[in-house]
C-alpha cells in the first residue's frame, strides 16, 4: 500500500466535492479496491469513502420498481430483495463469503464491472437503471467493457433501479479459485418479453445473449434452448476455462436458470 | 473403556487454547524497540542476465539503512543440498551453489537480487521501487523433457540442465526389464504429478538480532527444525559459530514441508543485523510465499506394469522427469529419489522393480518436500496403473490388489525396491474399509445420482509410505549429509513438575500434548505436571525437527529412552530411601514401592529427594534428575492404509463432488486418537486438494500464472465431505519402543489416486471411454476429457 488521505463525506454533495480533488477515488465495500491498494497497484492520493452517505444505503420501492441505494451491502440486498426481486437476492447471497457480503456494496460493484462479477449481469437482465450524483443511464448503456462502464471521472453510482420481473433466476458456474463467476447467466421474464443476461464468459465484459431471449420470450422453458449454440468466438480462454467451454456453460447455465426461475 | 489420560487417551490439544483465543505467538508478532524492516527487490522475470544494478536513489530515501546485492554475499558459502545422488553412470549430482542473494543472473520470478533495510516497512518497499536493475532477459526453461535438450542453460555450468539421472536399483533393471518383455500383459500410463504451492496459513517471516557486545546472533524465524537451520547457516552459508547464533521457531502456523529449508531472506536478516546494529525483520507477503517458498510434486512420469494371465504383478518400471525448479533445496534430491524410488514396490509382493528419476533444473521456484513428499507421487503412480490394469484386464480392482498384497506373515518382507517392510496387514485393512464405506450400498447410490443425471463412481486405493526417517547408517551409505536421529531432555524439577526438551518442532501437530501423555503414562502421573520446550536451539538438545511424520517415532522414542533413565535414577533414590535394593523397586500409578511390601514413596517425594540431596549416597549416585537420550531409529516406519471415495460428476460442466470418503490406516499403536483423526483430515483435505483443485501453472516464459488465490485453489471445507477415519487395525512397530508409525502425510498420500481412480469410474460407467486424466480434475479438464473421448 502507499500513503493516502482520507475523508468521510456524509452526503452526496460533499463526496462528489471531495472527489473533484486530484487522484481523488470513490471507496466503498473496499473489496476491490483494497486489495488493489495491498498488492501497490493503485496509488490514489485520496480516498473518499462512501459508506457514511445515508441516503445512498438501503432498498425502497418506487411504484413496483425496487431502488438500492448504491453503497447498500451484498448481505442486505441478500436478505431484503427476496419478495418482490428472489433472482436479484439470490445472487447477492452467493457473492463471495460472508465477510465479503457484509462489505461489498451494489455500487462498487457495478461501477467496478469486473468481467466475472455477478451484480452487472442481474443490472443488465433487468434492464436496470443505474442513478449517478448528476443523471440516470440505462444499464444497456452503461456496461461499456471489461472494467469499462459509462461513468465519468468522479461520477458516484448513487441508486440502482430494478423493474420487478414476473420470473428471475441467477445461475453461477464458480470458477474454481476465486469464486467469481467463470459463467454467470441471469435471466429475467417481463410481460415483454425474457432478457437473458451473461458474465464471467466474455472478453468484453457482461453481454446479452439475444438468441436466447428470442427463444425464450417465445417458450419459457428450457426445452426452449435446445436448437441454438453459443459462439466461442470473444469468449475468454484462461486457466480455468477455455472459450468452447465457456460457450458450452452459458447454454447449460441459462437452462437451469430457466429451470429454476421464480 | 477408552481412556482419559495417558497414552491412547483423546485428549484435547492444550495447545488449543491459546491458538483458538488468538494469542500465539509468531514470528512476526515479536517487536523490539529498535526494530528495523527488510523488504526485497525480486526478479519479475525467470531467466536473465544481471548488466547492472544502481542502489544509489534506493539509499537516499527516507529511513533507508541499508541495501544489499548479490555482490554483499559473493563470498559467503551457499545453501547446501542435504542429500549426493549419485547418476547411473556413478558421476556426482550437480550442485550449484545457492546464493543468499541473485548474483550475475536471476533464475525465476521472485528470485531476490537486492534488499533494502529501512525504518518501516513502507519505506523499505519504496525504496525497493527505486532500484534500478538492467537484466538482459534470457529464453525461460520450464518444460522439464525441452530443457534437456536445449541450449540454455539455467546454471551456465550445467550444459543439459540434468542434475541427475538416477536408477533404483540399478540391479534389477535388466530382470525388469526382461520381466516386462516377456509378460503376459503391460500396462503403460503416462502422468504428470501436479506441482503444488504449500501455502502454509503463516507465511514465512524472520527476524534478525546482534550483539556487539558477545558477536552474539539471535534468529527468530519459521521453522520446522531450528537445529538444522542453524546448522546450515554455521556450516555452510555464514560462518557464524554455532555457539554464537540461537535459532528460535516460536509457534509457527504451518509449514508441510516448505518450512523445513533454509532460506536466503533469513541469511539476509542477520547480515543486515550486524550492519546496521539493528533488529531486522521481514515477513513475506502471499505474494511472495507464492513465488519463494519451494513447490511440491512436480513429477512427469511414465509407467508400466507387468502381470501374468492370473493378474500376479511382475514388474513395475518407471520413468520420471523430476523438476527441481531454478535452485537445490535442501531435501530437493532426496525427494523423488529415496523418498519415492524406494516405494516403488508398493504393498506387493512384485518380484522386480526398477525406477529411474531425472532431477532437471528450470527457470521456476525450488522444489522440494510437501506433505508426503515423494511418497505421494510413489503411490499416486502406482494405484493409477494398478487400476488402469484391472480394468485392461477384466478385474475387479481390489480384488487384483488382494492378489499381489503382501500377507500378515511374510514380515519382515524385503520389497523389490529395497525395503524392509517390519508389520502391516493389508487384507484387515481393506476388509475394514469395505465394512466401513458401506460397499454394500454403493449400487442402489449410483441409481440414484443417475437418475439425477449425475455419473457416480467409485475409487480405491492401497498405500504403503516410509516415515520416521530415518536411519542414520543407512541413510549415510545412500547419500545422506546429515544424520536423522532425534533428541530429548527430560528434567524433573525438585517439586516435581517436568520440563521435556525436544528436539522435535510443534506446528500444528499437537506435540505440547501428545508427548506429556506418553511420559505421564510412563511415570505414572498427571499428564497436565509435564511442560514441553521445543523451538530454540539455546533451551533443547539437537534434534533434526519435524518432518516426514517422524516427531512420534524418532524424537517420541527419545523421549521414551530418557523417561527410561529418569526411572532408572529414580528407582536408585527411592531404593536409598526406602533402604532396600534398587532391583526390588517397582514403579506404579506414580510411587516407588518396595516389591512385595507396601513401603513406598512418591514420585514427588524422590524428585525432591534428587534436589535436597541430604542423607543421599553421593558417592553411587548425583544429584539431580535430568536425562538425555538421542535417538536413531533401526528402520523407516511403514503405515499403510486402504481407502475409498465415492464420487458424482456432473456430465455438463464435469464438476466433481466428492460424497463420501472412507481412509482405514495402519498407524501402528496410536497415542492420541482425537489427533490422529485430525491429522488424517488435514491430509485428506490436502490430497483432495492436489486431486481436484490445486494446480501451480508457470507460462513458457516462466511467469506463475497460479499466483494468487484468485487462480490458486486452495481446498475449502464445503469442497470436502464427511471424512469417515478408522484406524483399529494398526500393526505395531516392531522396533520403536512405542510401536508408532507416524500419521501426518497418509491423507494426502493416499488419498490423490482414489478420488482420480473414482472418476475414471464415474465416467466409464457414463459410457466415456476415458482411462486417465491428469490432476487436478477441475471441471473444464474433466469436460474436456469427456468430450474428447
Ligand atoms: C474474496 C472475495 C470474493 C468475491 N466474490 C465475488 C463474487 O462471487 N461475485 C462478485 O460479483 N463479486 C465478488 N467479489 C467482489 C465484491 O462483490 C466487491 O464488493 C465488489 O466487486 C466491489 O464492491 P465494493 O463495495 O467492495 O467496492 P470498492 O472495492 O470499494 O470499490 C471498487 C471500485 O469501484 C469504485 N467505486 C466504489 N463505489 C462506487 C460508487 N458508488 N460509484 C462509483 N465508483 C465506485 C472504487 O473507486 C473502486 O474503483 C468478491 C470479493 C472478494 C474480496
Amino acid at each position: 500500500m502507499y500513503a493516502f488521505d482520507i475523508e468521510r463525506p456524509t452526503t452526496i454533495a460533499d463526496a462528489v466535492a471531495a472527489l473533484k480533488s486530484d487522484e481523488a477515488q470513490p471507496l466503498s465495500g473496499g473489496q476491490t479496491l483494497i486489495p488493489t491498494l495491498k498488492s501497490r497497484l493503485a496509488a490514489p492520493s485520496k480516498l473518499v469513502s462512501l459508506s457514511s452517505i445515508s441516503e445512498m444505503v438501503g432498498l425502497s420501492d418506487e411504484g413496483g420498481v425496487l431502488r438500492i441505494g448504491g453503497a447498500t451491502k451484498h448481505d442486505t440486498v441478500a436478505k431484503e430483495a427476496g419478495g418482490s426481486h428472489p433472482g436479484l437476492a439470490g445472487l447477492a447471497g452467493k457473492i463471495g463469503d460472508p465477510a465479503v457480503r457484509h462489505r461489498g456494496t451494489i455500487g462498487g460493484s457495478i461501477a467496478n464491472n469486473d468481467p466475472a462479477a455477478c451484480y452487472p449481469a442481474a443490472a443488465l437482465a433487468h434492464g436496470a437503471t443505474i442513478v449517478t450524483d448528476r443523471r440516470e443511464i440505462a444499464a444497456d448503456d452503461f456496461f461499456t467493457g471489461m472494467f469499462d462502464t459509462a461513468l465519468e471521472e468522479g461520477e458516484i453510482v448513487t441508486a440502482v433501479k430494478f423493474p420487478r420481473p414476473e420470473a428471475s433466476n441467477y445461475q453461477k458456474f464458480e470458477q474454481p479459485a476465486s469464486r467469481f463467476a467463470m459463467v454467470g447467466v441471469f435471466v429475467a421474464k417481463f410481460a415483454d418479453g425474457v432478457r437473458v443476461a451473461v458474465t464471467g464468459a466474455s472478453e468484453d465484459g457482461v453481454f446479452r445473449w439475444t438468441e436466447g431471449e428470442e427463444a425464450l420470450s417465445a417458450n419459457f422453458s428450457p426445452d426452449a434452448l435446445d436448437g441454438l449454440s453459443v459462439s466461442a468466438e470473444g469468449m475468454i480462454t484462461d486457466l480455468h476455462g477455455s472459450a468452447d467451454y465457456r460457450a458450452h456453460l452459458v447454454k447449460v447455465m441459462t437452462k437451469r436458470a430457466v429451470a429454476a426461475a421464480r | 473403556m477408552p481412556k482419559d489420560t495417558g497414552i491412547g487417551a483423546s485428549t484435547r490439544r492444550r495447545e488449543d487454547v491459546r491458538f483458538l483465543k488468538g494469542k500465539g505467538e509468531y514470528t512476526d508478532d515479536i517487536s523490539t524497540r529498535d526494530l528495523a524492516h527488510a523488504a526485497f527487490a525480486r526478479s519479475t522475470v525467470a531467466h536473465g542476465l544481471i548488466k547492472s544494478i544502481d542502489t544509489a536513489a534506493a539509499e537516499a530515501m527516507p529511513g533507508v539503512l541499508a541495501v544489499f546485492t548479490g555482490q554483499d554475499f559473493a563470498d559467503v558459502g551457499g545453501n547446501p543440498a542435504g542429500w549426493l545422488i549419485n547418476s547411473r553412470d556413478g558421476t556426482p549430482m550437480k550442485e550449484p551453489k545457492r546464493p543468499v542473494l541473485a548474483h550475475r543472473k536471476v533464475r525465476h520470478v521472485g528470485d531476490a537480487y537486492a534488499a533494502v533495510i529501512a525504518e518501516t516497512k513502507q519505506q523499505a518497499m519504496d525504496a525497493v521501487e527505486a532500484i534500478e536493475i538492467d537484466i538482459e532477459e534470457l529464453p525461460a526453461i520450464v518444460d522439464v523433457k525441452a530443457a534437456l535438450s536445449g541450449d540454455n542453460f539455467v546454471h551456465d555450468e550445467i550444459e543439459t540442465n540434468q542434475c541427475f539421472d538416477w536408477g533404483w536399483i540399478e540391479d534389477n533393471r535388466q530382470a525388469t526389464d526382461e520381466a516386462i518383455k516377456n509378460a503376459h500383459h503391460v500396462t503403460t500410463l503416462e502422468l504428470v504429478n501436479n506441482r503444488l504451492v504449500p501455502n502454509a496459513m503463516e507465511p514465512r517471516s524472520s527476524i534478525g538480532a546482534y550483539k556487539e557486545s558477545g558477536d552474539e546472533y539471535t534468529l527468530h524465524t519459521t521453522s520446522q527444525n531450528p537445529h538444522l537451520t542453524r546448522l546450515l547457516i554455521s556450516a555452510f552459508v555464514m560462518g557464524i559459530p554455532e555457539n554464537k547464533l540461537t535459532v528460535i521457531a516460536p509457534d509457527v502456523g504451518g509449514g508441510f514441508g516448505s518450512k523445513i529449508y533454509h532460506y536466503g531472506e533469513e541469511a539476509l536478516v542477520l547480515a543486515a543485523a550486524k550492519r546496521t546494529g539493528r533488529t531486522v525483520k521481514w515477513t513475506a507477503d502471499r505474494s511472495e510465499s507464492f513465488l519463494t517458498d519451494a513447490h511440491g510434486r512436480d513429477h512427469v512420469t511414465k509407467i508400466e506394469l507387468a502381470t501374468d494371465a492370473d493378474g500376479k504383478f511382475l514388474a513395475f518400471r518407471t520413468e520420471t522427469y523430476a523438476n527441481v525448479g531454478a535452485y537445490l533445496s535442501n531435501f530437493a534430491t532426496a525427494t523423488p529419489t529415496f523418498l519415492h524410488g524406494t516405494l516403488m514396490a508398493g504393498n506387493y509382493t512384485v518380484p522386480n522393480v526398477y525406477v529411474n528419476v531425472k532431477a532437471v533444473f528450470t527457470n521456476t521456484a525450488p522444489v522440494d518436500a510437501y506433505r508426503g513428499a515423494g511418497r505421494p507421487e510413489a503411490t499416486y503412480s502406482l494405484e493409477r496403473v494398478i487400476d488402469k490394469c484391472a480394468r485392461e484386464l477384466g478385474m475387479d480392482p481390489i480384488e487384483l490388489r488382494r492378489k499381489n498384497f503382501v500377507k500378515p506373515d511374510m514380515y519382515p518382507f524385503t520389497s523389490a525396491a529395497g525395503l524392509e517392510y517390519d508389520s502391516g496387514n493389508y487384507d484387515a485393512l481393506m476388509d475394514k474399509m469395505l465394512e466401513v464405506c458401506d460397499r454394500d450400498g454403493f449400487e442402489a447410490r449410483r441409481k440414484v445420482s443417475e437418475a439425477k443425471g449425475m455419473l457416480r463412481g467409485f475409487g480405491v486405493n492401497a498405500y504403503i509410505e516410509a516415515c520416521g526417517i530415518a536411519p542414520s547408517n543407512l541413510v549415510g551409505q545412500l547419500g545422506s549429509r546429515v544424520g536423522l536421529y532425534d533428541a530429548a531432555t527430560v528434567r524433573v524439577n525438585a517439586t516435581g513438575n517436568l520440563a521435556v526438551m525436544v528436539g522435535a518442532h510443534s506446528h500444528g501437530q499437537g506435540h505440547e500434548t501428545v508427548f506429556p501423555q506418553v511420559v505421564g503414562e510412563m511415570l505414572g502421573i498427571d499428564p497436565s505436571t509435564i511442560e514441553i520446550v521445543h523451538g530454540d536451539t539455546s533451551k533443547i538438545p539437537f534434534g533434526m525437527g519435524t518432518y516426514g511424520s517422524r516427531s512420534l517415532a524418532v524424537c517420541g522414542s527419545a523421549v521414551v529412552r530418557a523417561t527410561d533413565k529418569i526411572i532408572a535414577k529414580a528407582k536408585k533414590i527411592a531404593a536409598h530411601m526406602l533402604e532396600a535394593s534398587d532391583s526390588d523397586i517397582e514403579l506404579k500409578d506414580g510411587n516407588f514401592t518396595v516389591s512385595g511390601t507396601d513401603k513406598s514413596v512418591s514420585f514427588g517425594e524422590v524428585a525432591l529427594k534428587a534436589y535436597i540431596p541430604h542423607e543421599f549416597p553421593l558417592e553411587d549416585i548425583e544429584p539431580g534428575l535430568e536425562e538425555t537420550a538421542f535417538y536413531d531409529p533401526a528402520n523407516f516406519t511403514y503405515p499403510s492404509g486402504a481407502y475409498c471415495c465415492e464420487v458424482e460428476v456432473d456430465p455438463e460442466t464435469g464438476k466433481v463432488r466428492v460424497d463420501r470418503f472412507a481412509a482405514v490406516d495402519d498407524f501402528g499403536n496410536v497415542m492420541n486418537p482425537m489427533i490422529v483423526t485430525g491429522q488424517v483430515h488435514g491430509g485428506l483435505g490436502q490430497g483432495i486438494g492436489q486431486a481436484l483443485l490445486e494446480g501451480c501453472r508457470y507460462d513458457e516464459d516462466g511467469q506463475l500464472l497460479s499466483a494468487t488465490y484468485m487462480d490458486y485453489t486452495m481446498p475449502r471445507a464445503d469442497d470436502l465431505p464427511f471424512f469417515t477415519v478408522d484406524h483399529s487395525q494398526g500393526t505395531a512397530c516392531t522396533h520403536n519402543p512405542l510401536g508408532v508409525k507416524g500419521c501426518g502425510e497418509a491423507g494426502a498420500i493416499g488419498s490423490p489416486p482414489t478420488i482420480v481412480n473414482a472418476v475414471i469410474d464415474a465416467l466409464q460407467s457414463g459410457g466415456k471411454n476415458v482411462t486417465h486424466i491428469d490432476m487436478p480434475l477441475t471441471p473444464h479438464v474433466v469436460w474436456s476429457a469427456m468430450n474428447n473421448a
